[in-house]
Order: structure tokens, then C-alpha cells, then sequence
């Protein structure tokens, strides 16, 4: 089973790249963006039927590998 | 004295570390970062460098790798550990430091000599150390340091801030800051003072032909320290 899970910086974190983005894409005449966030997305091929086995499984990896609480936050899809 | 200095793939600083050490009297030991345990030591550093590539978060696969769990006992138990630049990032990975290393604030990589100012000499680290602000080397594109505001509090309450990015007088201040880092932080203690992580690397600035000798201040000092 595949579980899908997106890392993102949490509000109020600086995010140089996502800032870069947002003023190319103002530079490129897209006039109405007014704020970029970059984020990571993560595909897990889980070997688990149950899909609440396997999102619990997938909290714990992202607790202790795929995001840094201090500066990130995660979503399961 | 014997250290020992940590290889992950991806490291680069190892030798030059290794070098340093042995100039200064260390006997070292270079350990792979698959081995299972390290010999005795009075010192582990971790080096510079890109472990598995940067891969994820800098120094997060590394901070899973299989020595990783020796150098936390080793740290647990009062042994000293030196992380330098990606080191650093390892130690702040393995939550043996508060905090982590972001991407520096303008997105450039940075290489170049900074001035920075000793905050504690009350650590085996800077105990006795001559000189109040030091000049030495940092090459990063990560060093953006960053921590809760409940970390910094106790960063400060416990003098656990280690070095700050000055000009050449000791002036703090946002002009003298290279990457972005929070209070100018270039590196940290552990609340115990026995685990070190710091951006700038000691190990280039050990010849007055090549660098300055900045760097040998700090491993000279560490070494009488130590014994």
C-alpha cells in the first residue's frame, strides 16, 4: 500500500527557496503570487493491508526521519 | 590522547581533521560508519563534508547510521565530541545539540575566512584560550542555525552559545552575519559542555603559510585541556 506524505516548513519558518520562487514567478508577470512555500513529498510502498497499520507506521517514520519538528511539519495524505 | 575521527561517505574534512589532530599530538583513529563500535577515545569528532550526499535534511541519514548509537553513548556517558560543520549537522540530527542548520538565508554557498568570538571558555572546548575572538574558515551551504524560542532560552540561561559571527573588533551584528543564523550563532554546547557542534572549521587554519593559525590555538588548547 502506498502512503503519501507531504513535509513542509511550519509557518513563520523563513523559507529562502520558496521566496526565490515567488519572485521569479512575480519576474515571469505572474503579478498575484504573493507567497511561495517549498515542500517535500514522499511516496512509502507500505507492506501492510491495513491502512491504518500503515499510516501509523508511516506517523512514526516521519516523527523520527522524513520531517525535523523543529522546523518542519507533516501531513499523511 | 586518542581521538578518533568518524568517516561517512560523503565526508570530505576527515583527512584534513585527521591531520590537525596528529600536528597537535592526537593519537587518531579513523572509524567507519559502519562499524559496529569505537575504539577508546578521549575524543570523537565528526567531520566536514556532505554524508550520504545531503540526502533528505543535511546530517539526518548520517545521524541513523550505525556507529551514530556509539558516539551517543559515548556523549551520554561525559565523552567529548567535536561535530565540525556537517558534523554539527549530524549532532543537531541526533538531538545530541538543540536546533538544526538551515539553508544559508541569501541561498548561496558560502566559502570564505569569518572572525568569530569565544561566549564561554568555562568548557574544556575554550578553557584557556588566549584569544577572545578567533579567525577561521567556513565553507557552507547550510548554517543557518535555528532553534525554538524555549531552546534559545535555554541556550543563554545555560551559556551553552559557543562561538558568534563577529567582525575582526567583535562586533556582532547583522553586516558580520554570513548566513543568516539566529543571535549569529556559528556554534553551540550541549548543556554538559562535553558535545561541541560549530560551522567554522579549526582544522584549515593550523599553517601560517597556508591559512593562519587560528586553529591551532583551538587544538592546542583542547589538547592541554584534555590531559
Amino acid at each position: 500500500m502506498i502512503i503519501k506524505v507531504v513535509v513542509t516548513l511550519k509557518n513563520g519558518v523563513l523559507d529562502p527557496q520558496g521566496k526565490a520562487i515567488q519572485q521569479t514567478l512575480n519576474g515571469m508577470n505572474f503579478n498575484n503570487v504573493d507567497d511561495v512555500r517549498q515542500g517535500k513529498f514522499f511516496e512509502i510502498n507500505v507492506n501492510e493491508n491495513d491502512e491504518t497499520q500503515a499510516k501509523l507506521q508511516v506517523e512514526d517514520m516521519c516523527k523520527k526521519l522524513l520531517a525535523n519538528l523543529v522546523i518542519e511539519d507533516y501531513k499523511i495524505l | 590522547m586518542k581521538s578518533s575521527v568518524i568517516i561517512f561517505p560523503g565526508s570530505n574534512c576527515d583527512r584534513d581533521m585527521d591531520v590537525a589532530l596528529k600536528k597537535f599530538g592526537f593519537k587518531n583513529q579513523m572509524i567507519w560508519h559502519n562499524d559496529n563500535s569505537i575504539p577508546k577515545s578521549d575524543l570523537i569528532v565528526l567531520p566536514g563534508g556532505f554524508s550520504y550526499g545531503d540526502y533528505l535534511r543535511c546530517g539526518s541519514i548520517a545521524s541513523k547510521s550505525k556507529i551514530i548509537k556509539s558516539v551517543i553513548d559515548f556523549a551520554n556517558s561525559g565523552g567529548l565530541v567535536l561535530g565540525i560543520c556537517n558534523g554539527f549537522q549530524i549532532l543537531t540530527e541526533t538531538g545530541l545539540l538543540p536546533g538544526i542548520l538551515q539553508q544559508n538565508k541569501y541561498l548561496n554557498f558560502i566559502c570564505k575566512n569569518v572572525f568569530v568570538k569565544v561566549k564561554d571558555k568555562k568548557n574544556k572546548f575554550f578553557k584557556d584560550i588566549k584569544k577572545e575572538i578567533l579567525e577561521l574558515h567556513i565553507a557552507h551551504n547550510e548554517g543557518n542555525y535555528f532553534c525554538s524560542n524555549d531552546e534559545m532560552k535555554s541556550l543563554e540561561d545555560n551559556n551553552q552559545i559557543a562561538v558568534t559571527y563577529c567582525n575582526d573588533h567583535g562586533d556582532e551584528g547583522d553586516e558580520n552575519n554570513p548566513n543568516g543564523a539566529i543571535k549569529n550563532i556559528a556554534g553551540i554546547f550541549n548543556s554538559k559542555k562535553n558535545v561541541l557542534g560549530m560551522m567554522p572549521h579549526p582544522e584549515r587554519m593550523i599553517d601560517k603559510y597556508l591559512s593562519g593559525e587560528d586553529g591551532s590555538l583551538f587544538f592546542e588548547n583542547l589538547l592541554r585541556n584534555l590531559n
